[in-house]
């Protein structure tokens, strides 16, 4: 694999492709578990570790499955890759588990896991699979941190609550309380706060890649400019 | 034209079975191996959940030792035998510690852990699981709101009957605008676990271990 490739795939990951902002593809778990920075990132790397482990595992099965057996066999795949992740999660990091419950399971539903193994890990190495899983579950993470952190601050005015429940009782001063005495904002934590964030990190995005097209073109325009009699 | 159908069939359908096997195995194998720490994490969290609704001063026993098993009651809501813990102070009976359920949550059932002076006083009640919608019912759960504390210190004779419901319905119970259904449930299993305590009283402080000194004898 050349640099150019893995650069390729990161910037796919990362932003021409973004599971969150350019595919919209599992969208489930992040409008549900996106109402805070802990919760956000905490699901989003156990879905990047788990795209990480199917596409390997998908590009190293990929020569000995049937075409008609495919699917099924990449389902069964992820499915058992998620609940040893939920078994880990349960045996190791026993209060986030307790508090991400019923959505580490999801991440089977989560289609974009699918989708990657199917389009990209289906059709290349072992090495490119990996590292395509680990751009797009970083892409996500980085939306759904950022969608978190908006959701945090107008939901409930702190950033990084909970995040005891990861690190321990150690960690509980890392809480920042942004806006002291807030009185909270339903709507940022309930599922419509969640669409209404991703509609503008949305069209942010749209806007930056509208601005960057629109500047390579006046480029080009005034470099090929005829001039006008 | 048939028999390679058929082949292919077969080929794909061995190729599932395998890969079924070696699903199966990594997932025994990594239940084999977290099986005792998620036993234990649990049991940690149980043991926390204690020491949140029983005072240290209401026993002096080792409260978690001191296990009797409930069978199944319809006013527990229980489908299984739980244990329940039971305190003492002085070696005498001071407050026990049973698990509950109520079925009918918004999300399905939810797991409670009530703590019940021997006076029939509540200590405390915590969620222990459940699958009420987050940021709608979910307040029922110590880590999102103080609510469930509106339990403590109730008992069946401070509350009457009519008053288990909460205020929409024209009880004492306050709860939470966008969720009704769960703090019903709630109150629901929490009066139901006190009836469930008047009654066997008695039986759930019974000493059955002939090696832990009687106080006051409190069997029937």
């Amino acid at each position: 694999m050349t640099t150019q490739e893995i650069k390729e795939i990161f910037l796919n990951g990362l932003w021409k492709q973004n599971t969150g902002l350019v595919q919209l593809l599992g969208l489930c778990p992040l409008l549900a578990i996106s109402n805070s920075v802990v919760n956000a990132l905490s699901l989003g790397l156990a879905t990047t570790l788990v795209m990480t482990l199917s596409g390997s595992g998908v590009a190293a099965i990929r020569e000995v499955i049937p075409n008609e057996a495919r699917i099924p066999v990449y389902v069964l795949l992820i499915a058992v890759l998620v609940t040893i992740v939920q078994f880990l999660m349960n045996a190791y990091v026993h209060p986030l588990y307790l508090v991400l419950g019923i959505f580490i399971p999801l991440i089977v539903t989560n289609c974009i896991v699918l989708a990657r193994a199917e389009s990209f890990a289906s059709k290349n190495g072992i090495r490119a699979s990996a590292l395509d899983g680990i751009a797009m579950g970083l892409g996500l993470t980085a939306v759904i941190t950022l969608l978190g952190g908006i959701r945090e601050i107008f939901g409930h005015g702190t950033l990084f609550s909970g995040i005891d429940l990861v690190f321990g009782e150690a960690a509980k001063p890392l809480v920042i309380t942004v806006v002291p005495n807030y009185h909270g904002f339903l709507l940022a934590v309930l599922p419509p706060g969640a669409f209404i964030a991703l509609g503008m990190l949305i069209a942010c995005r749209n806007w930056l890649t509208l601005r960057a097209e629109q500047k390579t073109r006046k480029k080009s325009v005034t470099s090929n400019a005829i001039p006008v009699t | 034209m048939r028999r390679t159908l058929a082949k292919a069939s077969f080929h794909t359908a061995l190729n599932l079975l395998f890969f079924s096997l070696i699903g199966t195995a990594l997932l025994a194998l990594t239940y084999e191996l977290t099986r005792e720490t998620i036993a234990r994490s649990e049991e940690n969290e149980k043991l926390k959940l204690i020491q949140q609704i029983v005072p240290a001063a209401a026993y002096d026993n080792d409260i978690m030792k001191e296990t009797t098993q409930l069978p199944p009651d319809e006013l527990l809501g229980n489908d299984n035998p739980t244990s329940a813990y039971r305190g003492r102070l002085n070696n005498l009976p001071s407050i026990a510690v049973m698990q509950a359920a109520a079925p009918d949550g918004y999300g399905g059932r939810i797991n409670l852990i009530i703590a019940i002076h021997h006076d029939g006083r509540i200590g405390g009640v915590r969620v222990i699981s459940h699958n009420e919608t987050p940021g709608l019912g979910d307040y029922i759960d110590i880590s999102k709101n103080d609510w469930i504390k509106i339990f403590n210190d109730t008992s069946l004779e401070n509350h009457k009957d009519h008053d288990w419901k909460v205020k929409k319905d024209g009880g004492a119970f306050d709860y939470m605008a966008g969720a009704t259904v769960t703090p019903r449930a709630m109150v629901k299993a929490v009066h139901k676990a006190l009836k469930y305590f008047a009654l066997h009283r008695n039986e759930l402080f019974a000493i059955t271990d002939p090696s832990i000194p009687t106080g006051k004898k409190e069997s029937k």
